[in-house]
């Protein structure tokens, strides 16, 4: 009997992938903590420490089990197998292959668990139906693949003769070769910004605000340090070498790095302990001399506008952050020029960007540079952020960018970052932090909630006369993206339509909440809800197809956006909608005779159409891509994007490829090192596939074409590369180079293409006319649901998309996107809501999981843009965009309801259906 | 470091339970999270743990003359893959709605019940099956009639020196079915669930045992409900069930859900639970 706690950790023996190992641990220690720290097995990842996640899935005994749940000393003498390992019968093994085969890892954080997941149930059952995958993968949460693909993967292991191998000799433009960062993914050896550190890195935490809003003052916090062994220093606003503060725009560094004497939302950082882990996790926030002073926080946009409202930041005296503006026409006019006018008003919440990788890294100070490695989504800003923090030269910093286990935006704002940077610039030790799930939640930016008011007027023919906005977008307590979603809101808030009088009007109001800044969109998809609803009324009022109207307005070759671009190049809304009328067609039959039952699970069907704008709005956001080859024939390429799941690290190089004509297996590719990549911007806005993908394709041909001109070749000739010589074939003949002839510079580079590209745009004028960017991508989506009109509740049954990409690179990657923004759609409709305080886990707060998603179909429509790189434009946000409101539409046409309120939980719905509020 | 006992023998067991303020750790998935959300804002303490889990005698389903024993440590996984009467179908069922496959493979029927959360999956089948609890000390065993062991929200009868070491279920005839609503389909707190056993005779109800949870602080027995459906055709028993029988529930608002929801949802989930009754047979059991 073990009465007699110990002091010192025990020695726990753990048989871990077959072999008997031995290890030093607090037996009360999570085994996933154990695991990663103490055998250093970092391929078990850790999303929430609550079981809520599944991400630290491996098999205890056999059986999956979170290791986040299992106390290590539960564990003593147990099998554990882990995703490093081959699994029984070597059935991870296999089922990595699948997952690789069929792009079933995006950022890969979940993947691990996913593949311990499916090993459990292939190992018990070696034919599998779809609804047993479900079942057995339902404890794991994932974000980037809406799981379409994953349980695809688990089904062509189970019946290998759909095995389907994507495999070619160049792996060029339209080709669906795996990722090629790919196998780190599903090996577990990829390295998120949990997964390494310097062994003797100190550990930070940070402690941070339970009010929304409140004045402090500190005791005497030396002492704290002095009597807390092993505590190395409490860093507080004042020990901020540099500006203490930060944010995405230059004359919008509102943000604190760490709060002087005041914060403004739950969650905010007020001082960093950093010593020995023990130290700064047993040290409680109770026992530090913060002396509170509470005040009234500002709740909701309302409470920020209300007249005497108390005044977040002394530059914006009436809480208005920003304010966005597009007019063209006259408004008024068109709408008394309109048979059927309709209007509404549509609320939605903070939403969560729910990344299972909570934010994590470590920073190491080297003589007089600091070097920080985290993930992240935007290494050069994160760059210019230290160096203002820390007071340093901007070439005294450098980011190195770790595998990003999801972001959608939420890692485009700095976290870790300067807080790392601090701590290491002043200790001169390296400093790590891991932030736990809630502390991401609470500190993280979310998805603008919105309140808009708009009114559309078509004419008889349901050709649209007019559409007013005016949207209102809590952007919480710091501007982060404010300003970004209050002008990409009027430029896309009448939606992807031909509309001569328009007038989108919105603001970005701070309160005391959460930060609310970038998310998949960029507050388009909450405009498109109010927009497709609206259209759905004018249809309605006008007698006309909802597929119809829609295509009867639906921008084309040559027409003129509201803010007077003229679409010279690609435009394929109205093949999108071509593409889906047979479908819509059926959709709407099908449900007619389901309903016929008069059951009370109602069917309906639903429509709606999106545009987004690919890059920044009319801002310069250039992207730089450099490709060399060495003397010894190695073939580099210098890529700075964040692959952060979505795949531009495979894309870019398929393109880069393509354009110097080499496969892509001859390329070694360097990724997102500040010191060795150049700029690439940032991975937003949809831009890296458009914009870096230019960048790429340009440099591969600039190195194309010093090639070509050394063996004076035309240009089509092949080329050829086998080690250090060179070959290329024009015609008849073939000339070889010694690339080892050739003079070299420092680095052995003998050849090189550097490009930048930057999009077409022009400013806009006041009235938001202009040339707001380069391309746009465009898509409509159809939603067949099932209502429970007795309970609410909502299943989505079939989602059919089709998305104008210009150019699929690579297709299976496209899908993965469609796939994943599909369910992030589905999330933003149907339950989906960040409460400050209330919501800050993952289980109160809801996405979706294997169970909740539709089938999925996808046409990839190839409208060809002249200025996108083999005519490619960007996915990553029109993915989801179309989803909540084509859900929305189809749960009005089951059951009558219009929903105007995000997300409809059950009893919302419910409440509408009964007719109550 | 946090204190760690893991005693081998039920004896040894109680023995620490009696001297030391411990938390009771089965499998971990309420004692866990609740540490991470403790920690997360700043408070790292926590009592020293009396982990069960090497106290194998605790694990498994058995059947005796009058009842079946649930040992403490019976996971919701054993639950669901035991050989086992239709009376024990409605918590099977609770048991395949537990979080995900990871919570039911750890998660154990005990630990459903001494958590005693509002929307404990387990806890309306058993109020339906008419368990009791077996809570052993080294003063002895007492056995707590379901109702008596849950005393409010997230309250349990456990004294300081008592662990639960198994739930009793008496034998019965009779078919147990189970409903939950939530917000999506797995790792999902209930908003509402109802859990139903009903036992009949040639289409006519000859007893009837009904419960809701997430609808109050603890899930209550419908007993109104109950004795209406006494000798009522299995058929026709969704239509008896009347607003007047939910009475007694007190549903809340929550980030989940409303009261006002909740309250009409149950009615609902109570129809439909008798209604899957009369779409099948319902067996009886010796």
């Amino acid at each position: 009997m073990l009465d007699k706690p110990q002091a010192t950790a025990p020695t726990i023996p753990l048989i871990v992938n077959g072999e008997a190992r031995q290890v030093a641990a607090d037996p009360f220690r999570p085994l996933s903590d154990t695991l990663r720290e103490g055998l250093g097995l970092t391929g078990t990842k850790i999303g929430c420490e609550a079981g809520d996640c599944g991400a630290c899935t491996v098999l205890m005994d056999g059986a999956q089990v979170c290791a986040c749940l299992i106390a290590t000393g539960q564990a003593a003498g147990a099998r554990i197998e882990t995703v490093e390992g081959p699994g029984p019968d070597g059935l991870t093994d296999r089922l990595r292959h699948a997952f690789l085969a069929h792009g079933a890892a995006q950022c890969g954080i979940c993947t691990p668990g996913m593949l311990m997941a499916a090993t459990d149930l292939l190992s018990r059952n070696a034919t599998p139906s779809h609804q047993d995958v479900e079942d057995a993968l339902g404890g794991v949460l994932c974000r980037c693949t809406g799981y379409t693909k994953i349980i695809e993967a688990v089904l062509m292991v189970a019946s290998p003769v759909a095995a389907r191998i994507m495999e070619d000799d160049t792996g060029h433009v339209g080709q669906r070769i795996a990722r090629l960062d790919g196998l780190a993914k599903v090996d577990g050896s990829d390295r998120f910004g949990a997964d390494i550190a310097p062994a003797d890195a100190l550990w930070m935490r940070v402690v941070r605000s339970p009010h929304a809003r409140a004045r402090f003052a500190f005791g005497d916090l030396e002492a704290v340090r002095a009597a807390t062994p092993g505590l190395a220093a409490i860093f507080t606003h004042a020990d901020v070498p540099g500006e203490n503060s930060f944010g995405i725009f230059p004359h919008l560094k509102d943000q604190p790095v760490l709060a002087p004497g005041q914060v403004r939302y739950r969650g905010e950082a007020v001082v960093a302990l950093v010593g020995t882990r023990d130290a700064v996790e047993g040290l409680a926030d109770a026992a530090l001399p913060i002396h509170w002073s509470i005040e009234p926080a500002v709740t909701g946009v309302d409470a920020g506008l209300a007249e005497g409202a108390p005044v977040l930041h002394a530059f914006a005296p009436d809480n208005v952050l920003a304010r966005g503006n597009l007019k063209t026409g006259d408004v008024a006019a068109g709408h008394a020029a309109g048979a059927a006018t309709a209007s509404g008003i549509f609320t939605t919440a903070f939403v969560e960007h729910a990344y299972i990788e909570p934010e994590a890294g470590y920073a190491v100070r080297v003589g007089d540079r600091i070097e920080v490695t985290a993930c992240t989504q935007a290494p050069y800003m994160d760059l210019e952020e230290v160096a203002r923090v820390l007071g340093l030269p901007q070439e005294a910093v450098r980011i190195m960018p770790t595998a990003c286990g999801g972001g959608f935006g939420g890692k485009l704002d700095v976290s870790v970052q300067p807080l790392l940077a601090v701590a290491a610039w002043l200790l001169k030790r390296p400093v790590r932090i891991i932030y736990s799930r809630i502390e991401s939640m609470a500190s993280s930016t979310k998805r603008h909630p919105a309140r808009i008011v708009a009114k559309a007027s078509a004419d008889a023919t349901g050709r649209l006369t007019a559409y007013e906005l005016e949207g209102d977008f809590n952007t919480g307590a710091y501007a982060s993206w404010g300003p970004t979603v209050a002008n990409r809101v009027p430029v896309h808030g009448a939606g992807p339509y031909k509309v001569p009088n328009v007038w989108n009007r919105t603001r970005a109001v701070y309160t005391n909440e959460t930060p609310a800044g970038a998310f998949r969109g960029f507050g388009v998809p909450q405009a498109a809800i109010a927009n497709e609803t609206l259209m759905d009324d004018l249809a309605g009022r006008l007698g006309l197809d909802r597929w119809a109207i829609r295509r009867i307005n639906a921008l084309d070759h040559g027409d003129a956006t509201y803010s007077g671009h003229r679409l010279a190049s690609s435009a394929g809304l109205p093949q999108c909608l071509d593409a889906l009328k047979s479908d819509w067609d059926q959709m709407l039959g099908r449900v007619a005779s389901h309903n016929e039952s008069g059951a009370r699970k109602r069917r309906g069907a639903g429509i709606a159409c999106m545009w987004y704008g690919c890059g920044n709005t009319s801002m310069s956001n250039p992207s730089t891509m450099r490709i060399t080859l060495a003397g010894d024939g190695k073939l580099t390429f210098w890529n700075g994007a964040v692959d952060i799941g979505q795949g531009s690290t495979t894309i870019l190089a398929q393109m880069a490829a393509e354009a110097l004509g080499l496969p892509v297996a001859a390329f070694t590719l360097v990724v997102g090192d500040t010191d060795l990549t150049a700029d690439a911007g940032k991975t937003s806005a949809s831009r890296q596939t458009y914009v870096s993908g230019n960048a790429a394709r340009l440099a591969g041909e600039a190195l194309r074409a010093r090639i070509l001109k050394l063996a004076n070749a035309g240009a089509d000739a092949k080329l050829t590369l086998s080690g250090q010589v060179l070959s290329i074939s024009d015609g008849e003949s073939v000339r070889t180079i010694d690339l080892a002839s050739l003079r070299a510079d420092a680095d052995g580079v003998v050849l090189e293409g550097i490009a930048t590209w930057d999009p077409p745009t022009t400013k806009l004028d006041a009235d938001g006319q202009g040339i707001p960017y380069g391309t746009y991508g465009f898509a409509a989506q159809i939603a067949e649901v099932e209502v429970d009109v007795g309970l609410g509740t909502v299943k989505v049954l079939n989602i059919i998309a089709a998305h104008d990409v210009g150019r699929a690179i690579n297709p299976t990657l496209v899908e993965g996107q469609i796939h994943g923004g599909i369910a992030q759609g589905l999330g933003l409709a149907l339950m989906e809501e960040f409460i400050p305080g209330r919501t800050e886990n993952l289980h109160d707060y809801l996405i979706p999981t294997t169970g909740d998603m539709p089938a999925i179909k996808t046409y990839l429509i190839e409208d060809p843009e002249e200025t996108g790189p083999f005519g490619a434009k960007g996915v990553g946000e029109p993915a989801l965009v179309a989803t909540a409101p084509a859900i929305l539409g189809a749960i009005r046409h089951a059951c009558g309801a219009r929903m105007t309120q995000m997300p409809v939980l059950p009893h919302r719905l419910w409440a509408a259906l009964k007719g109550r509020a | 470091m946090i204190g760690y006992h893991r005693p081998a023998t039920l004896t040894d067991a109680l023995a620490i339970r009696a001297r030391h303020d411990v938390q009771v750790l089965a499998g971990g998935t309420d004692v866990y999270p609740a540490f991470a959300t403790r920690r997360a804002w700043g408070d790292p303490a926590h009592k020293d743990v009396l982990d069960m889990s090497a106290l194998s005698a605790l694990r498994g389903i058995s059947e005796h003359a009058d009842h079946w024993r649930f040992g403490a440590l019976t996971t919701w996984t054993d639950l669901i893959r035991a050989d086992l009467p239709p009376l024990f179908d409605g918590y099977r069922m609770a048991a395949r709605e537990v979080g995900g496959v990871q919570i039911q493979n750890r998660g154990t029927l005990a630990g459903n019940i001494c958590t005693a959360s509002p929307a404990g999956d387990g806890i309306p089948c058993l109020l339906t099956l008419d368990a009791e609890v077996e809570l052993s000390s080294q003063r002895g065993v007492r056995l707590v009639p379901i109702p008596d062991f849950i005393t409010g929200y997230r309250a349990t009868a456990v004294e300081a020196d008592e662990i639960v070491t198994a739930l009793l279920v008496p034998k019965s005839a009779g078919q147990g079915r189970f409903l939950k609503l939530g917000a999506r389909k797995y790792l999902v707190i209930s908003i509402v669930m109802v859990a139903a056993v009903i036992e009949a005779d040639k289409g006519a109800i000859t007893a009837a045992r009904l419960a809701v949870g997430s609808c109050s602080a603890v899930a209550q027995r419908l007993t109104a409900l109950e004795a209406a459906l006494q000798g009522k055709s299995l058929a026709d028993a969704p239509d008896i069930v009347a607003v007047d029988h939910l009475a007694g529930l007190r549903p809340i608002n929550d980030v989940r859900s409303t009261g006002a929801y909740r309250q009409d949802a149950a009615l609902t989930l109570v129809r439909d639970v008798l209604a899957g009754f009369a779409g099948g047979a319902v067996r009886s059991v010796a």
